[in-house]
């Protein structure tokens, strides 16, 4: 039996995209925070000059690729927690019952929680075009939805790490108040990191959000406070740990 | 690489599994054969589901050896894997897909090509008549439903061995039956070896070939329920004595050569007796003579419970009854008063 099964992690995809469409209330759900905030935060703090911004970016363009990591975030750690899901439902038992490797098991899902959490990203995308948001260059677009990518295969990693080491859906209110929140203010989606304290700030510099994010500015506003490639190598590095760590702590996890 | 052994459907030795230092499975050894309609029977807790889950490779054994189709469950798991089908105690599907999704997604983990999945998924679902049904999601389904939705999807790689973890348990009576009638219908039609754990006598006498009695991780009795239940020695007569017990009473029964053994249980004096109906006045006799008054009288064929009563001296739902006194006072323990 090899280690990668292409019908395997086609089929779990598809699973992941079937029940993603049928969903609509989850989804509908998800997107809300995010257009709320860039709504009233956009409009109520829209003339506003935050230090740290440069000059001459309104606080909707500054805040649009941040809206767009929130989304990511939520939608991958959801996405990688999922399996909690699975196990609570039984169906995990039915995927590890299977001759399909763990290995696939495990990229069938980011694939697919990829997939959904790229598309909702450019849904939020979309809808700020609406709210007035403006893209400096088509190309920039196609490299911010890399960016979106890269960090949705991160957090799955991450939420697939977390849930392995769960038991149930217990855990999940706590992790999104001790992880996901903490993460989201400490990236710089909403405000410029460098405001906060300095010993704060380095942590932002341990969170691939921050690089996520500031990779998307710089693609889509052309604004960023580091080289993009910088964003590129921290955020693939990021990735790469995080899908060895999901995938080990899957592997090593009970199913029964 | 263990030893091949394709003569039998599944053979363990000596298997044991420790959770924590507590032995859910104690050294247990059975042979299924090819073919057969094998059941685990026992109460609660006393080691049927982890005996199954360390069959399917999903949990790995503390020690002891088990070949299932011939492929050894701790060095061969993808072969065992392939020719398994487990239909779990618990629901397993996806409630968002609909019936032949969740048939779908099964079949093609199990890589089955895209015209043999089309026809064998047609196939499975006609066998568990669900054939309508087929499209609708899941979530739709009545429990017994989901069951035969789970029976199929068990089946549809074609597996040489099925295991059906208490395939009956929370479904009305009528449900029951239905399924019963599928696992033996799939027994013969499919010619696949199945192997169910159950509570349920009925299910195990109904549907086995052959029962292992499973209590504390031991197998304490392993016969078709036929002889299980000839080993007794004949009918069951259950006395409730109004006075309590009697040595006299029972001495004197013991002399009896229709008698074959007394067991007291719970206010009430189990005879085995062969021919009851014809000693049934003797035995009136007897209790009269020896002042002894009887309130009710109960005879019946023996039944596997009775074979579990006298080999554990205990009935199963004392057992259960019993467990559910112990984790009741456990979450006391834990909670506090």
């Amino acid at each position: 039996m090899s280690m990668i099964n292409l019908n395997g992690i086609y089929i779990i995809w598809l699973r992941e995209m079937k029940t993603f469409i049928r969903a609509k209330s989850r989804v509908v759900g998800m997107l809300m925070m995010p257009i709320l905030l860039l709504g009233f935060l956009g409009s109520g703090f829209g003339g506003a000059m935050l230090p740290g911004i440069p000059e001459g970016v309104g606080y909707l363009q500054y805040l649009v690729p941040g809206m767009v990591g929130l989304t990511m975030i939520f939608t991958s750690m959801f996405a990688g927690m999922s399996v909690l899901w699975d196990r609570q439902f039984g169906f995990l038992k039915e995927i590890m019952v299977t001759p399909v490797s763990r290995v696939s098991i495990v990229i069938g899902r980011i694939l697919g929680g990829t997939t959904t959490a790229v598309i909702q990203g450019i849904g939020i995308l979309v809808i700020s075009l609406f709210l007035g948001f403006n893209v400096s260059s088509a190309p920039g677009f196609i490299i911010s939805i890399a960016f979106m990518a890269l960090i949705s295969v991160a957090f799955i990693g991450m939420g697939l790490a977390i849930a392995s080491k769960l038991k149930d859906m217990q855990g999940f209110g706590l992790i999104m108040n001790f992880l996901i929140f903490p993460l989201l203010f400490l990236s710089g989606a909403i405000f410029p990191v460098n405001n906060l304290p300095a010993v704060v700030s380095y942590i932002a510099y341990l969170n691939p959000l921050t690089y996520g994010i500031d990779g998307m500015r710089a693609s889509l506003i052309g604004v960023s406070s580091m080289p993009i490639a910088i964003d590129i190598l921290a955020l693939f590095a990021f990735c790469v740990i995080m899908v060895f760590a999901g995938a080990y702590l899957f592997e090593k996890s009970e199913s029964v | 690489m263990g030893v091949q052994d394709n003569a039998y459907a599944i053979k363990v030795e000596n298997l044991t599994k420790k959770f924590n230092g507590n032995t859910a499975v104690n050294s247990i050894s059975f042979i299924v054969e090819k073919g057969e309609l094998f059941g685990l029977l026992g109460p609660n807790g006393a080691g049927k589901t982890t005996t199954i889950n360390m069959l399917a490779t999903l949990l790995v054994p503390t020690s002891g050896s088990a070949f299932v189709a011939g492929y050894d469950v701790l060095t061969q798991r993808d072969e065992v894997r392939n020719s398994i089908g487990v239909v779990f105690q618990e629901t397993a599907l996806d409630n968002r897909l609909t019936g032949r999704e969740n048939l779908e997604f099964h079949s093609v983990m199990y890589g089955m090509k895209k015209e043999e999945r089309r026809r064998r998924i047609e196939e499975v679902l006609a066998l568990v008549e669900l054939s309508d049904k087929a499209d609708l999601l899941v979530e739709k389904y009545s429990g017994g439903m989901k069951r035969r939705l789970e029976i199929a999807r068990g089946l549809v790689h074609r597996p040489e061995v099925l295991f059906l973890d208490e395939p009956s348990l929370g479904l009305d009576t009528q449900t029951r039956r239905h399924i019963w009638d599928y696992v033996r219908k799939l027994n013969k039609e499919e010619k696949v070896t199945i192997i169910l754990t159950t509570h349920y006598m009925e299910e195990a006498d109904y549907l086995c070939d052959r029962v292992a009695i499973v209590d504390h991780g031991k197998i304490v009795a392993l016969d078709s329920p036929k002889n299980l239940k000839d080993a007794l020695g004949g009918d069951v007569v259950s006395l409730e004595l109004d006075g309590g017990y009697s040595d006299d009473f029972e001495a004197e029964l013991k002399t009896r050569e229709w008698l074959k053994r007394i067991d007291r249980h719970d206010g009430t004096l189990n005879l085995k007796v062969r021919n009851a109906d014809r000693h049934i006045p003797e035995i009136f006799t007897i209790a009269e003579s020896r002042g002894v008054s009887i309130s009710c009288v109960n005879i019946r064929k023996p039944s596997l419970e009775d074979v579990f009563l006298r080999y554990t001296g205990r009935t199963m739902r004392d057992q259960e009854a019993s467990q559910t006194e112990r984790s009741r006072e456990m979450a006391r323990r834990r909670h506090g008063p």
